[in-house]
């Protein structure tokens, strides 16, 4: 209980804590995929002779899903199977790399993906005393932290038409009790919240019928109230979390991969560039605080820290600009194709094309490319950083890459 | 020798007569309350019907012995795949916690729990997975036996092992063997990728194989288009197909007369490119129509591939509707469960081209087969 208060208090009371935070959803506490800490995160590893790598656990089938860390265990899913219809949620020792537990379910949605992704492709999220496992074939699973189910929902008995034969790959978010998904595609489309305790759901609405694979985001307003984040081609809505109600709502040409970010009082937007919003009281449209068509994220999502905002682009172009007004400070060059967000632990940013090639950048007033490390196989999910690691989930196995020791 | 006054006998006799029958009680209890809870989580339903009294009732199940993982997956009947997974949930938690304890699994029992074929597939298949966890040597006793089995899951592990005996032999240049193996495989396989590494190298042994009839495909049509789609309007509206067929009608179509054509295709997968059968067409829709006989009543699958929006009747019963535009297409991609009658069946498509401009949304086409709900081809009689 005291861990689940903890993480709330993390997730609701401000962006500043995530040095202290674990990674408990799809790029960290503040949903900024930044840690302010470096710790013992290396800038160079060797996948050949280990160096620097604490561990390497193989995984059963595929999945762009990244790992979470909480409580000393690192959470990862997997679907596996001629179809994708087997689900696969493992949890492993933080320190070891040691399997606790696995856990398999079948699928009870749709499980057509393309071939370059999978049903396991969201990244599961936790409150400290669950876990919440979502996957493209709409099965939403919640496991304690020693791997006992609690409950099982097959959102596709909801929404029957709900699916994405290219695959889906929002992820999960909770707070308060309340754990949210996003389904958007040409079918049913909708977002629902569900009692964290029993599954039951809370409150659900429709959304735009239109293909979209970006994740909400809690945050909230200067009042206190917790805010859902739903982006989608349309632009952004916010929605009270305990409610349902559309609290506001931002008309904007968004695209569908990459995910808003947020900071105390702002939203970042993919959206034409990328578009910072104030965040306004209940019924007002956000004002634009600045707008900048020269971060243009590609399917990673915007990273924050620094007062500075990290962009990169379909052409593996990473860009830093400043977070008060959007001016550029610098662009570097990075050589491939990114699904993943890259992550920022201090002043070091991690960015992992999907050949398995890592950027290690230094930030600052010129960013520099420290080093550039093979894992030797394909990586699509994001990563995770969390006390003296750097979690990879790659095709085939989850890695540790660490200095310590 | 101490000789036992008989009264005391008797009074030890009578003491484990009461113990034995409270025993007996207590168990029949505990049996009972087991399948109470297992009773309250095959409630659960959508919009998390049932949840409040199954989260606890599970707590309960979670916290039973391996000695009763048979009565637990019992409870797994098919019919709730939405209970079936959360009584997965509890027996994989059961069995991974007595594993890790040195506690045995009752290997006997579910031994014969996979034998009996009145129990549900996926609860077979569970427990073949737990006894291929606790007794690996056990398991793979198991596979032969499977290669026809009800359980699809079941069925892949005895046409793997067939494949992987066949390629064995072909290795060895024991060709005779390798075909007989590979040809087994085939007659057993349901799923696509094993079909196909069955069927590569027989035909590279000079084999041939019937890919169209092994799925099922249907590969000649009756075809009409184009009609109006504009805006994806034609989606919910009817044209005059969907009414009444007439195969020497001529209707008025998007760009002026049509009238039904037949088409053919040589595809090995059944695919029937409705740009080369009818011309590129954005924003419309065809119609697609063949006769099919059976010789009895019977449920069928009617299963599609299409990347473009889509309708199946079947005897003038909408089986699916599927609204969706260049978002992927595989074989089987969309499941229209209907009931053959003896006779002539009719079944009518309808596949609708939106308007998208870009070179990855050009595609206008459709697959079809007919099957069992295992995926064994049923063919028409006639």
């Amino acid at each position: 209980m005291k861990l689940k208060l903890f993480l709330v208090a993390i997730v609701t009371l401000g962006f500043q804590m995530d040095a202290f935070a674990e990674w408990i959803q799809f790029r960290g506490a503040s949903g900024q995929s930044a840690s302010q800490t470096q710790g013992d995160l290396p800038t160079e590893w060797d996948t050949e002779s280990n160096t620097n790598v604490a561990w390497r656990a193989d995984l059963p089938g595929r999945g762009p899903s990244g790992p979470i860390v909480v409580d000393g265990r690192v959470i990862v899913c997997s679907s596996s199977g001629h179809d994708q219809s087997r689900l696969h949620v493992l949890c492993f020792d933080e320190a070891s790399g040691d399997l606790r537990w696995h856990r398999q379910f079948w699928a009870t949605g749709r499980t057509m993906t393309h071939p370059s992704s999978a049903n396991a492709a969201p990244t599961p999220t936790t409150d400290g005393e669950a876990i919440y496992a979502f996957f493209s074939s709409n099965d939403l699973i919640c496991l304690d932290l020693d791997g006992n189910l609690r409950w099982f929902r097959g959102l596709a008995y909801d929404f029957p038409k709900a699916g994405n034969d290219i695959g889906m790959s929002s992820s999960p978010v909770v707070a308060d009790n309340t754990v949210v998904v996003q389904v958007e595609n040409q079918g049913d489309s909708f977002v629902t919240a569900v009692d964290a305790e029993t599954g039951e759901t809370r409150w659900q609405t429709s959304r735009p019928e239109s293909a979209n694979w970006s994740s909400p985001l809690i945050t909230q307003n200067s009042a206190g109230k917790s805010l859902v984040l739903l982006k989608s081609g349309e632009g952004l809505d916010a929605y009270d979390l305990h409610s349902g109600v559309r609290r506001w709502s931002y008309q904007a040409d968004a695209g569908g991969i990459p995910s808003v970010a947020a900071r105390p009082g702002e939203v970042l937007l993919p959206a034409d560039g990328l578009t910072v919003l104030e965040i306004p009281s209940d019924g007002v449209t956000p004002q634009v605080r600045w707008s900048s068509n020269r971060l243009n994220p590609g399917p990673a999502s915007p990273i924050v820290g620094n007062d500075e905002v990290y962009a990169l682009n379909r052409a593996g172009v990473l860009t830093c600009a400043s977070l008060e007004d959007g001016k550029v400070k610098w662009q570097l060059r990075l050589g491939g194709t990114f699904w993943a967000t890259p992550v920022l632990a201090g002043d070091h940013i991690f960015c992992i094309n999907d050949a398995g090639t890592a950027y290690v950048v230094k930030t600052g007033e010129k960013g520099e490319i420290l080093a550039k490390n093979e894992i030797g196989q394909g990586v699509q999910g994001s990563p995770a950083v969390s006390g003296d690691g750097l979690f990879v989930r790659t095709d085939g196995a989850l890695w540790k890459f660490s200095s310590a020791n | 020798m101490v000789r036992i006054p008989d009264f005391k006998l008797a009074a030890f006799f009578a003491a484990l007569s009461v113990c034995g029958l409270a025993g007996t009680q207590l168990w029949a209890e505990s049996a009972g309350e087991l399948q109470h809870n297992l009773d309250l989580i095959q409630q659960v339903g959508k919009e998390g019907q049932g949840h409040t009294a199954a989260v606890q009732a599970l707590k309960m199940v979670g916290q039973s012995g391996p000695q009763e993982l048979p009565a637990i997956l019992a409870s797994m009947k098919d019919d709730n795949p939405l209970a079936d997974n959360w009584v997965r949930g509890a027996v994989d938690a059961i069995a991974e916690r007595a594993l890790a304890s040195g506690t045995p699994l009752p290997l006997v029992e579910l031994e014969a729990f996979i034998a009996d074929h009145g129990h549900s597939p996926r609860s077979r298949r569970l427990a073949f997975e737990w006894l291929a966890k606790a007794d690996e040597s056990l398991s793979q006793s198991w596979i032969p036996k499977l290669l026809n089995d009800p359980s699809l899951e079941l069925r892949r592990e005895a046409v793997d092992d067939q494949l992987k005996k066949a390629a064995a032999a072909k290795e060895a240049s024991n060709t005779e063997e390798a075909i007989r193996r590979f040809r087994t495989a085939l007659n057993f396989a349901r799923n696509v990728d094993q079909i196909d590494a069955a069927t590569a190298p027989l035909r590279e042994l000079g084999e041939e194989v019937d890919l169209p009839a092994h799925f099922g495909f249907i590969t000649e049509w009756n075809l009409i288009g184009p009609f109006d789609n504009t805006d994806k309007s034609g989606f919910d509206h009817a044209f005059p197909p969907e009414s009444k067929i007439s195969l020497d009608a001529t209707l008025v179509g998007k760009e002026g007369e049509v009238g039904w054509e037949v088409a053919s295709t040589q595809d090995q997968y059944g695919l029937l490119d409705l740009n080369a059968a009818l011309g590129k067409h954005k924003g419309s829709v065809a119609y697609a129509y063949t006769e099919f006989y059976s010789d009895q009543d019977r449920p069928v699958d009617l299963r599609l591939g299409c990347i473009n929006a889509n309708k199946i009747w079947l005897n003038g019963k909408l089986l699916t509707a599927n609204h969706v535009y260049h978002a992927g297409r595989g074989i089987d991609q969309y499941v229209g469960k209907g009931q053959l009658e003896q006779g002539k069946n009719f079944i009518l498509l309808k596949i609708c081209q939106n308007e998208q401009e870009q070179s990855w949304a050009q595609d206008w086409g459709f697959q079809l087969r007919v099957c069992d709900d295992l995926g064994t081809a049923v063919h028409s009689t006639e």
